[in-house]
């Protein structure tokens, strides 16, 4: 029985956690810096990562859609099958799947050390809610990143895409713009994307304090904590995406 | 030393104690950990809890800050009652409670000023010029002036234990708890620890609770100790009149010997082990 009940006792605990953080919200000054240093600490810090995954992205996505649309003599269209695909679903969960990688395992392990090493307990005797204090500013830090992220994804796969198709591949470089131009929408096609990242960034944060803060204060806790982080934010990231694109757009 | 120490417990009896504990009972699932233990503590005495890993200590401290609700029985702190306080009292009444933790516990992603700087940050609305010269005095009186601006990874074990102790009379508390605060330190930051606690306790009026291993620091630096065994009790005293108990529990744990009514097993051989009969 316990095997049933266990995930769902975890899920309601983990929304319970959500609205404790929420309830933590102050937009008080300090608050503020230290949701801006986490945004550094753990957005800007994965932009390297994210900037190249990109770009390849770009490159192997014109690649396969050039040599798909050559076959119809359509090879003149691969800004516009480049610009859909990345847009609405490669852009934001690829960026999210390399989030939960980069950023979601080392909140897990940050908060679980700190617990490992009473710095949680001594915040609370200290009459400092640590939810407040560490897990919100890390949460918001992900929501915030996360967009971002997702928007110098696509920047640099596009770039990528002209590297291959005009440079590479000598299509006209006049043709590329102007159908990516006319073919792609902002509304639905770029911001539809944007704020799938919104929810995503969300969820793996959410799951990266939660289980941080739920791990077992030892090696191997802290351990098992990072794992489930990865696993169950990449799966969540991809079941959200599927429920969000057929529901919502 | 020893002397002040006689003086001061013997004006404190009188006084109404500033921690008042009662059939205190604490289980946790089937075993129990605390099993009517009751005792007074006096205003600006240094008590110590003493007795085997495991047997409770910890946990009457983590009774007293409300960390944890007793399932029987009453701890009282200054006439309130812990175990009734809501989350809002227990936050405003730990202000009025200083920790040091086994470790230190240090925020090791903040340097050692704001380390200390955080609690009062956190509870008063004091100008940045005032928290530096708070935390620069205390940190001078813990004798590490000039290190403020390190890092936690960079202080030697005694000197992370001396800024977590900084920071946790920053704020001027009623009461210190103190768990372990001389495990794994060199003799000579024991007594340093040791001379700031019983210094600190007298020129702020404090009282100290101390969960530690450490007979000989205890008997030099405490006014009352109490040996807690087997969930109970087992001894009470001034380390002087401890030393010469003849409490078959206390001797042994004062003595450190094996034999004695605190048992060698953790549960008593039982009939699984047949095939070894």
């Amino acid at each position: 029985m316990e095997r049933f009940t266990g995930p769902i006792s975890q899920a309601g605990q983990c929304v319970l956690f959500l609205f404790r953080m929420l309830a933590g919200v102050r937009f008080s000054g300090s608050q503020v810096l230290t949701v801006l240093q986490q945004t550094y600490l753990i957005g800007a810090r994965s932009l390297v990562i994210i900037m190249i995954c990109g770009f390849f992205v770009g490159m192997v996505l014109s690649l396969q859609a050039i040599n798909a649309l050559e076959q119809f003599g359509a090879s003149d269209q691969v800004s516009l099958l480049v610009g859909k695909s990345l847009f609405r679903e490669l852009g934001p969960v690829l960026t999210a799947l390399l989030f939960a990688g980069r950023a979601g395992t080392s909140i897990t392990a940050e908060i679980g050390l700190m617990k490992a090493t009473n710095q949680i307990e001594a915040m609370e005797l200290m009459a400092i809610d640590p939810i407040q204090r560490i897990a919100l500013p890390r949460f918001a830090a992900g929501v915030i990143s996360v967009p971002l992220l997702t928007a110098l994804f696509n920047a640099l796969a596009i770039l990528g895409s002209v590297v291959f198709s005009i440079g590479v591949m000598d299509l006209d470089a006049g043709i590329f713009w102007s159908k990516l131009q006319t073919g792609i929408y902002f509304e639905q096609d770029f911001l539809g994307g944007l704020w799938k990242s919104v929810v995503f960034g969300g969820t793996i944060s959410l799951i990266a304090v939660y289980f941080g803060y739920s791990a077992k204060p030892t090696g191997s806790g802290v351990g098992t904590a990072t794992t489930n982080t990865v696993v169950l934010s990449s799966v969540l990231v991809l079941i959200f995406d599927f429920i969000m694109t057929s529901f919502l757009t | 030393m020893a002397m002040m120490n006689d003086s001061m417990t013997d004006n404190l009896d009188s006084e109404a104690p500033i921690i008042r504990i009662r059939d205190l009972v604490f289980r946790r699932g089937r075993k129990t950990i605390l099993d009517g233990i009751s005792m007074d503590i006096h205003r600006g005495s240094i008590v110590a809890f003493m007795g085997p890993s495991g047997a409770g200590k910890t946990t009457i401290l983590r009774l007293i800050s409300g960390q944890l609700r007793p399932d029987e029985g009453s701890v009282e702190v200054n006439g309130q009652l812990i175990s009734s306080m809501s989350d809002r009292e227990l936050q405003h009444f730990r202000r009025n409670i200083g920790v040091l933790l086994q470790d230190g516990a240090l925020f090791t992603d903040l340097t050692v000023f704001e380390n200390i700087a955080t609690p009062v940050r956190e509870h008063t609305d004091l100008p940045e010029p005032l928290i530096r010269r708070l935390v620069m005095s205390k940190l001078s009186a813990v004798g590490l002036g000039g290190i403020e601006e390190r890092m936690p990874h960079e202080l030697s074990g005694g000197m992370a234990r001396r800024v977590a102790f900084a920071r946790a009379v920053v704020l001027d508390p009623d009461i210190m708890l103190y768990d372990e605060p001389m495990t794994g330190l060199d003799p000579i930051a024991v007594s340093t620890i040791r001379t700031l606690m019983r210094e600190t306790n007298k020129a702020l009026g404090l009282t100290s609770l101390i969960v530690t291993h450490n007979v000989t620091q205890m008997q030099l630096l405490v006014d009352y100790c109490y040996i807690i065994a087997s969930a109970k009790v087992a001894g009470e005293g001034r380390p002087a009149d401890l030393n010469v108990s003849t409490d078959p529990g206390v001797d042994q744990f004062m003595n450190g010997k094996v034999e004695g009514p605190i048992p060698f097993h953790y549960q008593p051989p039982t009939s699984r082990w047949g095939l070894l009969d």
